[in-house]
């Protein structure tokens, strides 16, 4: 698997990790333990395309978007969240 | 011993070249251009293996890679390699090999008692007879098991050879070389394309080198190596041979494996024996070709049953006689081919069996059985009759005495790598076999690989397919393969046919792993009716050879007895890697000291001159402990390195703690977010202990962190931590709170730090620091300063304390690390000062209580570690919200306390659990456990922390501390953990 880093280019798996889903946003500091839970432990989870959270630790160190088959592994787009509104 | 089944002329091996070697320390030779298996042949040696579970007598059937029976063990000592196929091992001068899996020998084998209680070893025999009772599996079935049905030994040494691992990018990737990959290749070069041919074979060519084909009046190899001179010349072209393309993997990803000195005795110097290759394919066009099957009949394992095509591969290739009276047996027009080639070494056709009613083969010249077939090999160590009945008729009408039965039941696709990605082969009628979609990503599946037998056909396809690839690639082709003259012997007219149904003997699908029909039939009688299924109860296709000679075979009798058909029973799934890959070649330069890059500190080459015993602290080689002559073990230098430190003034590199430079006019506001504690309020020129949370509000870290500046602090985490907590960092930053201006580094490496503790230790820097004034009113506890040392070296001195001393960290840029640490020393002289390591730093803190990592092990909360009171109410943090949950707020969770062994001789260890004495010791009167422990010499007792249900509301009670790991039991009393100096007065003297 490769990963387009919109800094570096068409970059090598190894170079990549993974924290998982994209998460909701992080709720405000009063929300409440249930939204927390809720922000901390649930995930969708999909057989097919999903967003999720790369960070690209080998190279510019940028956090990534990466929408990406979890079946096939083919990766539609690849954003840098701070790009991501 | 003569090659007495070589013929005198023919074949492309060099008879000029005469190669000894051995097997079973038997002496043989062969030409250059053999293979191990084609020189056994060659010397008449038939019997090469024992059968994995029955023991059996087995020979060589095939020429390649799906060689399921001739598994020998290759060279001695420490390059001896078990279970690789003699049909894929090039023979070189000296080779040594050996037969597996039998005692006490090959032609006498004890176990092959094994076939006379057969019954017994049915499908699912494992499963049925070893799993009562339950005590037995580890100390008696598992040895007997190991045993009987071992195959090969490993070397027992370490492999000295050298292994590599690189990567390669191509337009297209060709996966084989016969005629479809050669005209792909030839196609896609020609438009200029870059290309990357591989094949497993020594040399390219593929069916080419095996069969005899004309193609525009040339021999087949003519054209090959005009084709391959072609390829070789352009500079787009990379060719690799000895390279098996064994896994596809997602986006364009191939795993290959270049054999590059498997073929010597050992790999000349300077060269790898073999490369794992990485390649990142545009397109890709799998020409793998096909892989006979032979016919399921009674005791088709006798050796000297070999399959059609490889009898013609000896043949025509190594100019050897697959027997000197050879029944051929098949099911198509290959029969007449198989007898032509045959004869053309020298091999009589005793008998030709055709399965067809109107078989064309009258032309053959030999007696010829149609509507028949060899429904029994008899004989023993080898092949001495066939006995042919008619097809259907459950009775065999002839025996023709032969020394080998050649036998075809067709060929099937070898698609094996186009499969990797989960994509299901479906059954096609015509081909009679499991061919791929069309649709397969960036692959393209051509000639024998997608059921096209002819050579014409081939290099038709071979180009076809490289023009999709090209079109794909926004590419046009440029000149066309020509090669429209080919003659080849005859082929095709298939009439599918499997199975000899009721024939006497065992009927072998699955050779390998030693699967006959009936065990598949009763797989299917007793409820396996998936191939899935019956594949993992009878083990069928589950060897080393993924069942490449016997799937189809296999589906076709599930589908029998199924009642069903092949299409509905289908294929078992393959999987990477295609054929064995050796662990070597995954592990590339990452062994013994390369596994992991080694990181040292600026005064590493000091502490190896003063005797520090090292220990990896994660890439991190750090002192230990510094042993001096006459100290008898690391507990006696621990001892004195924490009494002179205590007594005077000691010193510890400690440059391996993460350090990160956090600035911008939001630093403070980021600190606040990622610690519990508030840091916009501290002032500059000051330090402050932190400790970090994870969102589930678990202790994630901690460390000191210091502002130098309104916009500038200095942080520093733990040694192991240090990776984690920037990412931790970054991902806040950009993630959750990209609006603050802040930025950070790693300035682990860019700093040399080190630790000078103990009541002495303010004489000694305040003889090496620079017009600073460093009395305790100028500079007190949890002072931070950037200032000069040594006359005119930078350094940063922070008022902090580990040990519960007075103490210093000092810190300088990396490169003054050694002369920094050389001038504490020189200062510290007159005081005795002490280098210490981690031994007597992990006593020193375990002394004073403070928490480290095996207190910080992802399951404790800041209240767990008596820190709850640092969590600020006014700010939010990362892990404020769930670190209020009910069961982390639970007074009764395990607490951190002290603990002293009442019988102060008792060692403590870490990992002990803590029991109410008398309780029963079982995990429901679990109290808590030992965390660190270490011996104190300020106390002359070992000490320990640890985690106690409430712990903090029990000090003074005395619990059983059990260690089922060492087995022993102590007692120990709950103390504070701040067992030395508790009040602190020591810090801010």
């Amino acid at each position: 698997m490769r990963i387009d880093c919109p800094y570096c280019g068409l970059r090598s798996i190894e170079e990549f990790t993974v924290r998982g889903e994209l998460p909701k946003k992080r709720p405000a500091a009063d929300a409440g333990i249930p939204a927390y839970v809720d922000y901390q432990y649930h995930d969708k989870n999909p057989r097919g395309r999903n967003i999720e959270f790369w960070q690209h630790t080998g190279g510019c160190r940028a956090w990534l978007m990466v929408e990406r088959d979890t079946i096939t592994h083919e990766i539609f787009s690849v954003t840098d969240v701070r790009e991501a509104s | 011993m003569p090659q007495i089944f070589r013929n005198a002329s023919g074949g492309q091996i060099d008879r000029s070249k005469l190669l000894r070697f051995t097997f079973d320390g038997k002496d043989y030779t062969g030409y250059r251009g053999d293979t191990l298996a084609s020189a056994l042949l060659a010397n008449g040696r038939r019997l090469v293996a024992r059968s994995f579970k029955y023991h059996r007598p087995r020979g060589i059937i095939s020429a390649g890679v799906e060689e399921p029976n001739a598994l020998v063990e290759l060279r001695t000592g420490a390059r001896r390699e078990p279970n690789t196929r003699a049909t894929t091992v090039e023979l070189f001068d000296g080779l040594e090999a050996s037969s597996q899996n039998r005692w006490p020998s090959l032609k006498f084998d004890i176990l092959s008692a094994n076939q006379i209680v057969a019954p017994f070893l049915s499908a699912g025999f494992y499963y049925k007879t070893f799993k009562w009772p339950p005590s037995f599996w580890e100390p008696v079935y598992e040895k007997i098991i190991r045993r009987a049905a071992g195959l090969g030994r490993v070397a027992e040494r370490a492999d000295p050879d050298t292994y590599e691992k690189a990567n390669a990018h191509c337009d297209l990737l060709v996966i084989g070389s016969g005629p479809a990959g050669l005209a792909a290749a030839l196609t896609a070069a020609r438009a200029g394309a870059r290309v990357i041919i591989a094949d497993e074979g020594s040399r390219f060519g593929g069916a080419l080198l095996s069969e005899r084909v004309a193609i525009d009046d040339k021999n087949g190899d003519a054209w090959t190596d005009a084709a391959i001179a072609e390829l070789e010349s352009m500079p787009q072209v990379r060719m690799f041979a000895r390279t098996t393309v064994f896994g596809r993997y997602d986006a364009g990803t191939y795993g290959l494996i270049e054999r590059v000195a498997d073929h010597f005795p050992e790999p000349p110097a300077h060269t790898p024996r073999q490369i794992l290759w990485r390649v990142f394919a545009k397109r890709s066009i799998l020409a793998a070709g096909a892989i006979e099957r032979p016919i399921v009949f009674g005791d088709n394992d006798r050796p000297g049953v070999m399959m059609a095509g490889a009898a013609r591969a000896y043949a025509n290739r190594y100019a050897v006689q697959a027997g000197k009276k050879v029944v051929v047996c098949g099911n198509s027009d290959d029969v007449a081919r198989t007898v032509s080639d045959l004869g053309a070494v020298g091999a009589k056709v005793v008998a030709v069996v055709d399965t067809r009613a109107d078989a064309h083969t009258a032309d053959v010249g030999r007696p010829i059985y149609r509507n028949s077939v060899v429904r029994r090999a008899l004989g023993g160590q080898y092949v001495q009759a066939a006995e042919i009945g008619e097809v259907g008729s459950g009775i065999s009408t002839e025996n023709v005495e032969c020394d080998a039965i050649v036998v075809s039941g067709g060929w099937s696709p070898n698609i094996n790598v186009a499969t990797h990605l989960g994509q299901r082969p479906t059954y096609n009628p015509e081909v009679v076999g499991f061919t791929m979609p069309e649709k397969l990503g960036e692959m393209t599946v051509a000639g024998a690989a997608n059921g096209v037998y002819d050579t014409a056909g081939c290099l038709q396809a071979g180009e076809r397919a490289a023009t999709v690839a090209l079109s794909a690639l926004g590419m046009t082709p440029k000149d066309a393969v020509v090669a429209r003259d080919i003659d080849e012997g005859p082929h095709g007219n298939l009439e599918a046919f499997f199975h000899v149904t009721g024939a006497e003997g065992k009927c072998f699908v699955d050779f390998q792993n030693d699967v006959t029909d009936k065990d598949l039939k009763l797989a299917v009688k007793e409820g396996y009716d998936s191939a899935e299924h019956a594949k993992r109860y009878t083990t069928f296709g589950m060897a080393t050879d993924q069942g490449k000679t016997g799937s189809l075979n296999g589906a076709a009798i599930l589908a029998d007895a199924l009642n069903a058909t092949i299409a509905d029973v289908g294929v078992t799934t393959a999987r990477p890697p295609y054929t064995p890959v050796a662990l070597g070649a995954w592990g590339g330069h990452a062994v013994g000291a390369e596994f992991m890059p080694t990181r040292r500190t600026p005064m590493h080459a000091w502490h190896e001159e003063h005797g520090a015993v090292f220990v990896e602290a994660g890439l991190w080689y750090r002192p230990a402990y510094y042993l001096r002559s006459g100290e008898k073990d690391w507990l006696e230098a621990s001892d004195r390195e924490v009494l002179a430190t205590r007594g005077s003034v000691g010193i510890c590199d400690v440059s391996t703690l993460g350090k990160i430079d956090v600035q911008g006019s939001d630093a403070g506001v980021f600190l606040n977010k990622l610690y519990i504690n508030g840091w916009t309020k501290l002032p500059v020129g000051k330090a402050r202990y932190g400790l970090m949370l994870r969102e589930d509000g678990m202790v994630m870290d901690d460390g000191t962190t210091s502002r130098l500046a309104e916009d500038h602090y200095i942080m520093t985490t733990t040694t192991a931590n240090a990776a984690g907590v920037m990412a931790h960092m970054e991902y806040c930053h950009q993630v959750i709170w990209p609006e603050l201006d802040v930025q950070y580094v790693s300035v682990t490496e860019q700093w040399a730090q080190m630790a000078i503790a103990g009541p002495k230790s303010r004489d000694v820097l305040s003889r090496i620091v620079d017009d600073f004034d460093i009395s305790n009113e100028a500079f007190p506890f949890m002072g931070a300063a950037e200032l000069t040392i040594l006359g005119g070296m930078p350094a940063r001195l922070f008022r902090i304390s580990f040990s519960g001393e007075l103490a210093y960290e000092l810190a300088v840029p990396a490169d003054y690390g050694i002369e920094a640490w050389k001038g504490v020393m020189a200062a510290g002289a007159p005081y005795q000062i002490t280098p210490y390591g981690l031994e007597a730093l992990g006593a020193m803190r375990i002394e004073k209580g403070h928490a480290a990592g095996q207190e910080l092990d992802g399951r404790t909360t800041a209240d767990d570690l008596g820190l709850g009171g640092m969590m600020s109410k006014a700010k939010d943090f990362v892990g404020k919200t769930l670190s209020g949950r009910p069961g982390l707020v639970d007074p009764m969770r395990p607490k951190m306390v002290g603990l002293r062994p009442t019988d102060t001789t008792q060692r403590v260890n870490a990992g002990a659990h803590l029991l109410p004495h008398g309780a029963e010791k079982v995990i429901a009167n679990d109290q808590g456990w030992i965390s660190s422990a270490a011996h104190s010499p300020v106390l002359d007792s070992w000490i320990g922390l640890g985690f106690v249900k409430n712990g903090r509301n029990r000090l003074g009670e005395r619990l059983l501390a059990v260690d089922f790991v060492r087995g022993r039991e102590y007692e120990v009393e709950l103390v504070s953990p701040h067992m030395v100096d508790p009040k602190g007065e020591k810090l801010h003297a």
